[in-house]
């Protein structure tokens, strides 16, 4: 590593003097390692700063989750509520993720192969979702679908209701995780090019066996990463649902909402339900960094 | 690796398809930008347009009465400064942590990695729950913050953490160290070589995590209204407030409100473009 490196040097700074082309100096080499006070107290501020701040928050929710033993957590487990508001998380974390996905394809494969008046706007717009507050974005829905909204009273006479209802849930839920297909899947896209797919099409395959065959098998990796980011995103949604959704229990009460809802009411029932559910939601959060972790390398190998 | 939001910075160098056979539109693909358009203008482009229509529809003055009452004045003031203050942190304590992770070999280093990504997958009220169960009244410490400003600040640096480290981080790797070790052979201090050196190169990648980290904490709401409480005029964030607003049937005000968050939000991430292209260029 090190004789590549004194190489690369010698071709390209000739002005480095000579003891550095035939041998790491000294002070090279003390770079390397750096010296011990200076590396050891980085490194404890690194570590402290990040145990302190995140490790052991989390700790203490852990063993807030279970200071009762096991006995109130499988208790709590039972709350209709608490399973109405997990079937609920799922659905709509289900549903978004799909919509995302299928948006997030096409929108990769427009925007890489294809040129087109408003395509850099096209580009910008996927990204704002993630620099706007997600109430904003519950603020924005409810003023255009809500009763008193553009469309209200168009939804009205139809009869169909969006704010405080599942489609609200989701349109709000799809919106916040917006890009994270996109910006997964647009990257492979450039990166690979189109002649494989030009060959394919001059040997006579079709656009969808082009897609399945092609497209998609390339893009596989950086996808699955994507929908897993949609995930984690979509059922840890809290500001743009608390908005649009009215917060029914066993209703329109989502999993974060849940914990949200329990916690404030102070009883301690309903607080170690809250707990119960913010424990379960952070092993899913963890379970997704690890399965993140175990994708990346994949993707790189390829 | 890691678990990154959409945009990390810098952004790869954009390459043109080598040779699409035309780019052009073909009936298909025109169909399918025209139903993915209609669907982003009904999720995203109508909303935003009446947020903003909706802030002006009473007229101008109707937006300054509703952005100038003195709570809402207390809340931008507070979010904004607070947004400001954690982003600087996260500047040096992100560029610190990756500096760290990707030069330093240590036990435990892995950990760190997965521990460092929690903000981000954690959903936001469960972050809210964490830091009020050790910084709450029944916090291990006897530590209370709930209620204090600190509290909010603390709530917002974990939830932001992540954002400088996971830009910074990739740069850090890429980075040639014979550069480095040449300015120490030819005597440079550790500090000259950071801050001649490293720096520079990193500056952009900082700069791309600190906007991120800004709008992130700009409009925060899930893990800052357990701890904070919402005291008017002294923790009360601008969402916690444009919630309160939209509940208590007062629209205009709220999509006034809304629409100064996203014109601060703009202006700043403008403003850290700019910065990042000139850093870049100097570069």
């Amino acid at each position: 590593m090190t004789e590549t490196n004194v190489s690369d040097a010698e071709v390209d700074r000739p002005r480095v003097p000579a003891p550095t082309i035939t041998k790491p100096p000294r002070a090279a080499r003390r770079l390397r390692r750096g010296s011990p006070v200076a590396r050891w107290t980085l490194r404890l501020i690194a570590v402290g700063y990040v145990l302190g701040l995140v490790a052991l928050p989390v700790g203490t929710v852990v063993q807030r989750t279970f200071a009762g033993g096991l006995h109130p957590v499988l208790e709590s487990l039972q709350n209709p509520d608490l399973l109405a508001a997990a079937r609920l998380g799922l659905i709509v974390s289900v549903i978004s993720v799909l919509i995302n996905t299928v948006f997030g394809v096409g929108a990769a494969v427009l925007l890489v192969r294809y040129r087109f008046p408003g395509r850099g706007l096209l580009n910008a717009v996927i990204d704002l979702p993630v620099s706007i507050s997600p109430v904003v974005v519950g603020i924005a829905l409810i003023l255009v679908y809500g009763e008193n909204g553009w469309f209200g009273p168009t939804l009205t006479k139809l009869n169909i209701q969006i704010i405080f209802a599942t489609p609200a849930i989701v349109m709000a839920t799809v919106i916040v995780a917006l890009p994270l297909v996109v910006r997964e899947v647009i990257p492979v896209l450039e990166e690979v090019g189109t002649e494989q797919d030009q060959a394919a099409q001059s040997l006579g395959a079709n656009a969808v066996q082009r897609f399945l065959r092609i497209t998609l098998p390339t893009i596989k990796w950086a996808l699955a990463y994507g929908v897993v980011l949609s995930l984690a995103r979509s059922l840890g949604e809290f500001g743009a649902v608390r908005v649009v959704s009215g917060s029914v229990p066993g209703v329109s009460e989502t999993p974060t909402l849940f914990v949200n809802d329990n916690y404030q009411q102070f009883g301690p029932k309903a607080e170690q339900a809250a707990f119960t559910m913010a424990f379960a939601l952070m092993l899913i959060s963890v379970l997704f960094i690890v399965v993140i972790a175990l994708l990346r390398p994949k993707e790189q190998n390829q | 690796m890691s678990l990154q939001e959409p945009i990390t910075a810098p952004p790869p160098p954009r390459r043109r398809p080598r040779s699409v056979a035309s780019g052009r539109l073909t009936s298909a693909s025109g169909l399918g930008l025209g139903v993915g358009v209609l669907w982003l203008s009904l999720i995203v482009l109508l909303p935003i347009a009446a947020i903003v229509v909706t802030s002006f529809q009473d007229g101008l003055s109707t937006f300054w009465t509703s952005v100038s009452t003195s709570e809402a004045l207390a809340t931008l003031r507070l979010t904004v400064g607070a947004a400001l203050l954690v982003t600087l942190l996260n500047a040096i304590f992100g560029t610190l942590i990756a500096w760290v992770l990707v030069r330093d070999q240590f036990f435990g280093k892995r950990v760190i990695e997965v521990i460092i990504d929690i903000p981000f997958a954690l959903p936001t009220i469960v972050a809210g729950l964490v830091l009020i169960s050790l910084y709450g009244p029944q916090g291990p410490f006897g530590v209370n913050l709930v209620g204090t400003r600190e509290g909010v600040f603390l709530a917002l640096l974990f939830v932001t953490l992540p954002f400088v480290v996971r830009s910074v981080q990739p740069v850090l790797i890429e980075m040639e160290q014979d550069v480095e070790e040449a300015a120490a052979s030819l005597g440079a201090s550790g500090f000259t070589i950071f801050r001649r050196i490293i720096l520079p190169t990193i500056a952009p990648a900082i700069l791309a995590g600190a906007a991120l980290s800004f709008a992130r904490a700009l409009g925060e709401f899930g893990s800052v209204i357990l701890i904070s409480a919402n005291l008017i005029g002294k923790t009360e964030v601008s969402s916690a407030y444009l919630l309160k607003l939209i509940e208590s049937d007062d629209p205009v005000g709220a999509a006034g409100v809304a629409t100064l968050l996203l014109i601060v939000a703009v202006v700043v991430l403008v403003v850290l473009d700019s910065l990042q292209k000139l850093t870049a260029r100097r570069d």
